[in-house]
């Protein structure tokens, strides 16, 4: 099994990649080249880093107008910043004016644990859903993340792009391809759908595996693309296992499960369903690992939540 | 290539047709128009290198109107210089079409989307510095309103201009001193921005913002100093040239009434009668 790196340094690594072979290829900073991994690619390509400072809003409104002068634009801070500050930037300079940025955004989530609430991102996702041409992407280990990024490079419209810090190795999956827009399929089962995305997609798995032994067998789907939501894989998983938990690392209101949840709704489909994610409340402290504990974004509290929609008849 | 004076007649012009799309609609900008267009004018008809055959050109010169909620007066100018139709004004702000009350990138020879204040500057500091790193001549032209100097973003993207010396970055602020609560001294202090943009890094110059041969003249002089970003503070009057409208709030966005249109319309005949 190859070395579990954090998602960071595969996009990092993978970045640098592209930019060798792609000289129009920039990367936007602010102020966040070390948090993003990105000193190597400093070092390595120093005319494709632009660097703006502690500023958001600029990062982005810069990012737009190289990519305007035929730039490929990553634009890179922490995810909390760039979908809050700099979300009318986003929506207006980016996505309205159709630049093809990728906006990436790093240490998402609760990845900065301790560091509080003006640190997470638990609202990225329903504030980028509600937006226009835009593409939202949480890929779940580092084959994902590395396969995500060559998509966005590739993209002619923008991305957002999710992850976090935690190290994930390549997922044991039965799809070994990945495609933007196009959940990949982790584990087969028939009992019950886990549906999640990005570093809630291990402990599903983990989950599965807990089930495993008492005869349950879980369908684990990694639902990168959180928009455009894949409405086949997410229909066949309510239809072939007739119960569905959704798990991110977001609020409940607005992100993958509601996302879900109106998809089946309108198709007519009414599987036992169940969205995990962060509840509508003061977020609780402590490492990322402790506030999914907390909330049930781990092995037993997934498997709990399982249990409990098997009883619900 | 227009002389002066046919850059005032021009102005006599666009300032007559203006008025006359925004009666027609009933919709528009009506103050900031008439305080801009003298500047929209003269650089579309002498200033940029951009053309409706240039205009995807990777080697154009840019502008981009940071001021988005004076569309007319672009449009005005877009469509006498024939990137459009001026037949499809007539549509402006109707149902399905692209001449909407902010620039769009759906009317042809417009560079970026826009309508919240505080963006153009940012971008056009991103297509200054896609041009140094591809070496390439062209050069961004980026026109502010006052008022929407209070957004924070203008002053993050002047570090950034300042920062990567972008003396091929030029900025004008339409400085006609009202907002649409009333005078920008009285909402949120904004002078001395010459100083203010100095301090940021800018070459600065004054001149008349309704004065097409002042305007000439900065305008052909930019870069002011080599490695610096240039701003011009263009003193305007909000409502220029319609005398009953001049530095007065209320026509921030206000529509004429039949009679004030005819007023209007004969006061700029006959400035242009005077100008033939």
């Amino acid at each position: 099994m190859e070395e579990a790196l954090a998602n960071l340094e595969i996009f990092a690594a993978t970045l640098l990649e592209l930019a060798r072979e792609d000289p129009d290829l920039l990367v936007v900073t602010s102020d966040s080249r070390g948090s993003a991994k990105l000193a190597p690619f400093a070092k390595a390509v120093p005319g494709q880093i632009v660097e703006v400072g502690i500023a958001e809003q600029n990062l982005v409104g810069v990012a737009a107008g190289l990519a305007a002068a035929g730039k490929n634009v990553f634009a890179v801070s922490p995810a909390c910043f760039l979908t809050a500050r700099s979300l009318e930037q986003i929506k207006n300079d980016l996505c309205y004016s159709d630049r093809p940025v990728t906006a990436v955004g790093i240490s998402a989530g609760v990845s900065y644990g301790a560091l509080g609430t003006t640190h997470h991102s638990l609202h990225d996702f329903a504030a980028l859903r509600a937006i226009h041409n835009i593409t939202i992407v949480a890929p779940a280990d580092n084959f994902e993340t590395r396969e995500a990024v060559r998509a966005a490079a590739r993209s002619p419209k923008p991305v957002y792009l999710r992850f976090g810090k935690k190290k994930i190795a390549k997922l044991p999956r039965v799809d070994s391809s990945f495609e933007l827009g196009k959940a990949s399929l982790i584990r087969e089962g028939s009992d019950l759908s886990y549906l999640a995305c990005g570093e809630t997609v291990a402990p599903a798995v983990a989950a599965a595996e807990l089930l495993a032994e008492d005869g349950v067998q879980c369908r684990v789907l990694s639902v990168h693309t959180i928009k455009p939501l894949d409405h086949a894989a997410v229909c066949k998983a309510a239809t072939e296992t007739g119960k569905v938990i959704t798990v991110e690392e977001h609020s409940v209101h607005g992100g993958l499960g509601e996302g879900c949840a109106g998809l089946l709704l309108q198709k007519g489909m009414h599987p036992a369903f169940k969205i995990v994610g962060f509840p509508d409340d003061h977020t609780m402290t402590g490492s990322q690992e402790e506030i999914f504990c907390h909330y049930g974004i781990d092995a037993p509290g997934l498997a709990q939540a399982a249990r409990d929609l098997l009883a619900r008849q | 290539m227009l002389t002066e004076r046919e850059l005032e007649f021009k102005s006599v012009q666009y300032r007559k047709g203006l008025l006359r799309l925004i009666k027609a609609r009933g919709a528009g900008h009506t103050g900031g128009d008439l305080s801009c267009l003298d500047i929209i004018n003269v650089l579309y008809n002498r200033i940029l290198r951009v053309s409706p055959e240039t205009f995807k050109s990777p080697d154009r010169d840019y502008y981009i109107q940071s001021k988005g909620h004076c569309a007319e007066a672009l449009f005005v100018v877009l469509a006498d210089r024939d990137f459009f139709p001026e037949k499809d004004l007539e549509t402006l702000n109707r149902y399905g079409s692209h001449y909407i009350g902010h620039p769009t990138r759906d009317v042809y020879g417009v560079e970026q989307n826009t309508g919240a204040l505080g963006h153009g500057l940012a971008v056009a500091v991103g297509i200054a510095l896609a041009g140094k790193m591809n070496r390439k001549d062209y050069r961004v032209f980026t026109l502010l309103g006052d008022g929407e100097l209070a957004e924070g973003s203008n002053w993050e993207a002047a570090m950034t201009a300042a920062h990567y010396r972008l003396d091929n970055l030029t900025a004008i602020v339409d400085r006609n001193g009202l907002q649409i609560t009333g005078s920008t001294e009285d909402v949120c202090q904004l002078s001395p921005l010459d100083e203010k943009f100095e301090a940021f890094g800018f070459a600065v110059r004054r001149c008349d913002g309704n004065d097409v041969g002042e305007l000439l003249r900065t305008l052909e002089a930019v870069p002011f100093r080599p490695g610096k970003p240039s701003l011009v503070l263009a003193k305007s009057k909000k409502g220029k040239g319609v005398n009953f409208m001049e530095n007065v709030a209320k026509w921030h966005h206000g529509v004429p009434s039949d009679d004030e249109f005819n007023r209007a319309i004969a006061e700029l005949e006959a400035v242009e009668a005077a100008l033939a």
